[in-house]
């Protein structure tokens, strides 16, 4: 899939983020050494100085936009780039840091700098998508190393890639967990929440946290129902819904919704 | 370019270092006259949305600052919480504890000793094209860093950002077989970090001395990871609740990341040199004839030399792992339970990188009224710009190519993770 026939050209770029996600590909190890026969890793300023300025076949963008600076690299990076895949929830989603979306942004920053006039920041943390055409998107918090390297593998071979996007439920249920909120009434964001994490939290005993992302076509509505009767006030509904992926479409629509109820 | 003309470095995005940053450098009449290290990683506002946010999110959420260091975050949110709520935790729990803390010490110092800093020593670009000329350094590195990894998994659930540990122990009990698996490869893998040491020892280190203020934990009997007095090589000593009377804090125009500095205005190192240095006779004994075999002991005299501080500690990381799985015993329960009640307490732990400090206030519904934390690497950023004067002169003596990495090599030096752009304390305004 490289325009010359020669090697893939693989460019990696880091918004506001933990770098969680791109160490990912550092921890395939020895699996990423295997790719570099047909990959030519030609940005990736956290493993290497050498960098070659594209056009590049493929780019994978960690982060989310969330200063001036971020909205015209990433519109950069689209031109340059043949496939953008979009890593990380903070990339798909705004990541945790789009819990100030939903607060007075002046407030944050003061509450946060001595100088809030010397930080030069948008007011809310957004999705990549919502900047650019993203052709691919593999969200988690951090992304599954090996749904990483499946797309990648898939991509660099010239493949459209297939990533499930059912419910945490069904991970649930295939590991053989007995369901944290039926049979314990822990509250757990697992029916709305796409799998990919491996159901961790439910296999640990706590409630799923929601880091990957919702699932494809997720009922919020009947959860929040669902939570209210196992006990839970709704302030404490909107909070858990109100978490990693709280900007994400379906979530923030349902919230701004039932916040008003 | 020798001396009698001005001009600027302009390093706009630096590589190899977790997150972003960049340096300025101003060079005039022959005399570096000004340096920035400049941190552009966009500010995440941590502090701030923490409040209204139930108590026991407060690890997960910080773990989010740092995806190489979440452990450290998961700890110290931990440990601040258990002070306001009285907390004790037993020794099975903090035994887990510190088998994770490790394993998080041994995945970062050689994804930072091995694939970032040691290209800089032998003049590659990174690790990949290092390892076509020493295949068996990389091979080891990849080996003992998935190992670390493993341990956080174990212990944890996954690697980055894992979700077992909560305030008063974890949301299940670690069976002894689940640790047995990681001891299997113990003895490869020490000897894999034996030899990892030993190739970081042959470097061809700058032997330059200076005066080096350092300050880290201290530890009483074990070599300092979760917790340990505050000491320094002026001979203070103070305890983790009273850090901010002992630190000022100042907001540069330039960074959004605060910079820290001694209460008497001098710049401090934080991280493996400091805590190598000040206490070195607890190091495992086995690590310590290694280094001294090669001729090194501490004190280590320059921040160059904190490759070697990285390289000891990750040795010295396998072995208590080693011994701390033999250890030991399940506890009775996952986690301690208790009363929800209102107060303040902060915690300091030994990240990777440094002293990790978080101060909470939560209310007696365990809602956070306030937090406060301050990353190793932002109480570095002073004594990073020192260090830059200090070579001022290496960097005026060769050609730009040539100064532009030795301005990188310095920053590097300090394994600076510049995600953990997080920012409070008191205001000291610059003027510029």
């Amino acid at each position: 899939m490289s325009r010359d026939g020669g090697k893939v050209k693989l460019a990696v770029f880091k918004f506001s983020s933990c770098s969680g996600c791109q160490d990912r590909l550092i921890d395939l190890g020895e699996n990423l050494l295997s790719l570099t026969e047909k990959v030519e890793v030609a940005y990736f300023l956290e493993a290497s100085s050498r960098t070659d300025p594209g056009p590049y076949d493929v780019a994978l963008i960690e982060g989310s936009i969330s200063t001036p600076h971020d909205v015209e690299l990433v519109k950069e990076i689209r031109k340059n780039s043949r496939i953008v895949i979009t890593i990380g929830t903070c990339a798909v989603y705004g990541g945790i840091q789009a819990l100030r979306n939903w607060m007075n942004y002046q407030e944050v920053v003061k509450q946060v700098y001595p100088r809030p006039e010397w930080i030069n920041s948008l007011e809310k943390s957004t999705p990549v998508s919502d900047h650019i055409k993203v052709d691919y998107q593999v969200s988690g918090c951090p992304v599954n190393e090996l749904q990483l390297f499946n797309i990648l593998k898939q991509v660099l071979t010239g493949r459209r890639p297939y990533h499930r996007l059912e419910s945490l439920c069904q991970e649930c249920k295939r590991r053989g967990n007995a369901c944290v909120m039926v049979s314990r009434g822990i509250p757990c964001l697992g029916p709305i929440m796409v799998e990919g994490c491996g159901a961790l939290c439910p296999s640990y005993g706590r409630g799923c946290y929601g880091c990957f992302g919702p699932m494809i076509d997720p009922k919020p509505d009947a959860l929040a129902m669902r939570l209210e009767e196992i006990g839970l006030p709704k302030e404490e509904v909107i909070i858990r819904l109100r978490g990693f992926t709280s900007w994400s479409d379906p979530i923030r629509r349902f919230l701004e919704r039932y916040e008003r109820e | 370019m020798n001396g009698s003309k001005s001009f600027e470095i302009k390093v706009g995005q630096l590589a190899r270092v977790e997150g972003e940053g960049g340096v300025w450098v101003r060079v005039k009449d022959g005399k570096l006259d000004y340096v920035e290290v400049n941190i552009f990683e966009p500010p995440r506002f941590f502090e701030a949305f923490l409040r209204g946010r139930p108590y026991l999110e407060a690890p997960d959420i910080t773990a989010r600052i740092c995806g190489i260091c979440p452990i450290a975050y998961i700890f110290a949110a931990c440990r601040a919480m258990e002070k306001i709520l009285g907390i004790d935790v037993p020794e099975e729990i903090e035994t887990l504890r510190k088998i994770a803390f490790y394993g998080e010490w041994i995945e970062s110092h050689v994804l930072h000793f091995a694939f970032l800093h040691a290209p800089d020593f032998l003049g590659y670009h990174s690790a990949l094209e290092m390892a076509r000329d020493y295949p068996d350094f990389v091979k080891d590195a990849i080996t003992v860093r998935s190992w670390g990894n493993r341990a956080i998994e174990i212990t944890g659930g996954r690697a980055i950002h894992p979700i077992s540990f909560r305030v008063g122990g974890l949301y299940r009990i670690i069976r002894r077989e689940e640790l047995e698996l990681l001891a299997r490869n113990y003895d490869e893998i020490r000897k894999k970090g034996e030899r990892l040491l030993e190739f970081i020892l042959n470097l061809d280190l700058p032997d330059i001395e200076y005066d080096m203020v350092i300050m880290s934990l201290k530890g009483d009997r074990e070599y300092p990871v979760l917790k340990g007095v505050v000491a320094n090589n002026l001979g203070w000593e103070f305890p983790e609740d009273s850090f901010e009377d002992n630190v000022i804090v100042e907001q540069k125009k330039y960074s959004t990341g605060l910079h820290y500095r001694l209460r008497n205005g001098r710049p401090y190192i934080t991280g493996p040199i400091a805590r190598f240095n000040l206490n070195y006779d607890l190091l495992a004994p086995e690590v310590r004839d290694i280094l001294e075999k090669a001729g090194y002991r501490a004190p280590l005299k320059n921040t160059y030399q904190s490759i070697v501080a990285r390289a000891a500690e990750n040795l010295h990381a396998i072995i208590e792992i080693g011994r701390l799985i033999e250890e030991y015993s399940e506890p009775r329960a996952p986690y301690v339970e208790t009363a929800i009640r209102a107060g303040e307490a902060a915690a300091i732990v030994e990240a990777p990188r440094g002293m990790l400090y978080h101060r909470y206030r939560i209310d007696e519904r365990g809602k956070i009224l306030y937090a406060n934390i301050v990353p190793p690497t932002t109480q570095n950023y002073a004594a990073m710009e020192e260090d830059i004067f200090r070579v001022g002169n290496l960097i005026l003596s060769g050609p730009p190519e040539k100064a532009q990495h030795i301005v990188e090599t310095t920053i590097r030096n300090y394994d600076p993770c510049i995600s953990c752009s997080v920012h409070t304390i008191k205001l000291r305004i610059i003027r510029e």
